[in-house]
């Protein structure tokens, strides 16, 4: 393995994250309060708490879920796609490394970005609500599990998008309706019992629900399920990125 | 001794079916300066794309020090540098940084004094700090330069490292790749200036619609290829060719000139006859001068000989 390859990359692109730095937490951070105001007040006026937990409390594991979900992905997306875009990539394909030290750097640059601006959330949310964290450590591992594999699969759609309009695509048609639909405002109790069934096919509810686990210790399915979930994620996509590499798909003529 | 890059038999079909690359073989040696000429769509990019791991080969192999491009990728990259014919470089970085980043991409730790080294060595010291998108052209193409030379490659690839750069920073480049021959570096560029290859070629490649046509020294080259021709100036204005030196195909050129062309290789130049002719002819010289044919000329008559 070539580290000093894996540093470079991901030096690069985290002092693109640097050079924008306020854009790229302003704007998480900005959007996320908007949804305290409107869903923390205005709703939580009417629902007052869930199974026992403030419903502005509630909802910030599934607030940080959706900015470290669409983060993740935007973020490793653009950072593959740009310099396929701008032509740049000869450089990574040429370079005495393989597929393993491209997404280290890639993905772990991306998924440390979302990380970052995840945790500024979390803080952000402090000021809004009353908040404890019952499980730290797998607070934070499921958070960090979750940016790396939904990093990885940005990585996948900035290598088979064409065009910057399909890099923005999925995750708009996807990624912010499967988070929207995955109980991060709600618990799946709430709902009618068909919609909890299909909500059980919505990977993105495992997380969440892992994830809120570990604040509340509240979860609408099993801690072991939404384990399971994220690392078959993992793999899956780590599975599609070994076969790009592999046949160069959209990579090498 | 081995060959430090060796090609061999190498064919490309791109997608669609194009053979881009027919059965290449060819061997560079350790320390030469080897250009590779054709005309666009030749496949010299082709080629220079596959040895540096860009393009994946559809038959035959390539190795590098020894160590094939596929299985030895790692060994044989780095290796390699490569200067793209296409200037693209990532806009919102400083020239420092994208330079310092392709040595981490190599592998090798950093090393601002070598950095330092090469930008100097490009005239690029004074830009160090400046975004890329802030430079012209040419400079743009001494920052890729400079990050093939960043990880300091014992085989450098220039694709057409010339192609649409002033004279002045043609001239410098040349300088550039004479010193790296110098420091013992291997250096492979592709080219349609044949002063080019001319200028600063111990061997010229002439490649055609995916085919190598011949690789040769240079000098043999010219000499093997070699038409001369005799410019003859008499003292006094010539109406018309006398017969009897109609059998030498001369030309005129001018009122009181005439060209002869002949074979450097032929057992026969014919020249003292010639002039012996001229001379029975009541003609008299006033000079006399010989032209090597330039390799433009040897290259053009290689693509129709190939065409034919
Ligand atoms: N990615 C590609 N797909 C299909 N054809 C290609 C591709 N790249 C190059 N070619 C074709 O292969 C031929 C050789 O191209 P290239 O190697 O770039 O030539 P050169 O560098 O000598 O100008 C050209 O006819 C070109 O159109
Ligand atoms: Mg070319």
């Amino acid at each position: 393995m070539n580290l000093y390859a894996v540093m470079a990359i991901f030096r690069f692109e985290m002092a693109r994250f640097f050079r924008t730095v306020w854009q790229s937490i302003v704007s998480p951070v900005v959007s996320t309060s908007l949804y305290f105001v409107v869903f923390g007040t205005a709703i939580g006026s009417r629902i007052q708490e869930v199974e026992g937990t403030s419903y502005g409390a509630f909802i910030v594991p599934g607030l940080v879920m959706l900015t470290v979900l669409t983060q993740s992905v935007q973020n490793a997306a653009f950072g593959i796609y740009f310099p396929k875009f701008i032509g740049t990539i000869y450089e990574h394909l040429s370079a005495p490394i393989s597929f393993v030290e491209i997404v280290i750097g890639f993905v772990g640059a991306a998924a440390t970005k979302s990380l970052i601006i995840g945790l500024i959330i979390l803080a952000t949310s402090f000021f809004f609500v009353d908040i404890r964290i019952q499980h730290p450590l797998p607070m934070i591992a499921f958070l960090v599990l979750t940016c790396i594999s939904f990093a990885l699969l940005g990585f996948i759609i900035g290598i088979v998008s064409k065009s910057f309009e399909q890099l923005q695509l999925v995750p708009l048609l996807v990624i912010t309706p499967l988070v929207f639909l995955g109980g991060s405002f709600y618990s799946i109790s709430m709902l009618p019992p068909v919609w909890q069934t299909i909500s059980l096919f919505n990977p993105v509810l495992y997380l969440v629900s892992g994830f809120r686990w570990s604040f509340y210790g509240l979860s609408d399915v099993p801690i072991a399920a939404s384990l399971a979930a994220i690392t078959l994620f993992t793999i899956l996509c780590l599975g599609v990125i070994w076969w790009i590499f592999r046949t160069g798909y959209r990579l090498k003529t | 001794m081995p060959h430090i890059v060796s090609v061999d038999r190498l064919s490309k079909t791109y997608e669609g079916g194009f053979e881009a690359l027919k059965s290449v073989s060819l061997d560079i040696e350790e320390g030469e300066i080897l250009a590779l000429l054709g005309p666009n769509g030749a496949g010299k990019t082709t080629m220079i794309s596959i040895i540096c791991g860009i393009t994946t080969p559809s038959y035959g192999s390539v190795s590098v020090g020894g160590h094939d491009v596929v299985t030895g990728f790692r060994a044989a990259r780095r290796l390699v540098g490569l200067v793209p014919q296409e200037v693209n470089v990532e806009p919102f970085e400083t020239v420092f940084n994208t330079v310092s980043f392709s040595r981490g991409l190599f592998g090798l730790p950093r090393d601002p004094a070598r950095i330092e080294a090469v930008l100097k060595e490009l005239s690029l010291w004074d830009k160090r700090d400046s975004k890329l998108v802030e430079l012209s052209g040419g400079m743009k193409r001494r920052v890729l330069i400079a990050k093939a030379l960043s990880h300091e490659p014992r085989v450098l690839f220039l694709d057409e490292p010339t192609a649409g750069v002033d004279v002045e920073l043609r001239r410098e480049m040349w300088e550039t790749v004479s010193r790296l021959k110098a420091d013992g570096v291997t250096i492979i560029l592709t080219t349609h200036y044949i002063e080019e290859a001319e200028a600063i070629a111990d061997r010229v490649g002439v490649i055609a619609k995916g085919e190598i046509l011949l690789v040769e020294e240079k000098s043999k080259l010219m000499k093997r290829m070699g038409q001369k021709s005799l410019r003859i100036e008499l003292t006094a204005p010539l109406d018309a060719i006398p017969d009897s030196l109609s059998g030498y195909a001369l030309e005129q050129d001018g009122p009181d000139a005439l060209i002869y062309t002949y074979d450097t290789n032929a057992e026969r130049t014919g020249i003292t006859r010639l002039l012996g002719d001229i001379a029975a002819a009541g003609l008299h010289l006033a000079d006399l001068q010989t032209k090597q044919s330039s390799l433009e000329e040897i290259f053009v008559s290689l693509v129709q000989e190939s065409a034919a």
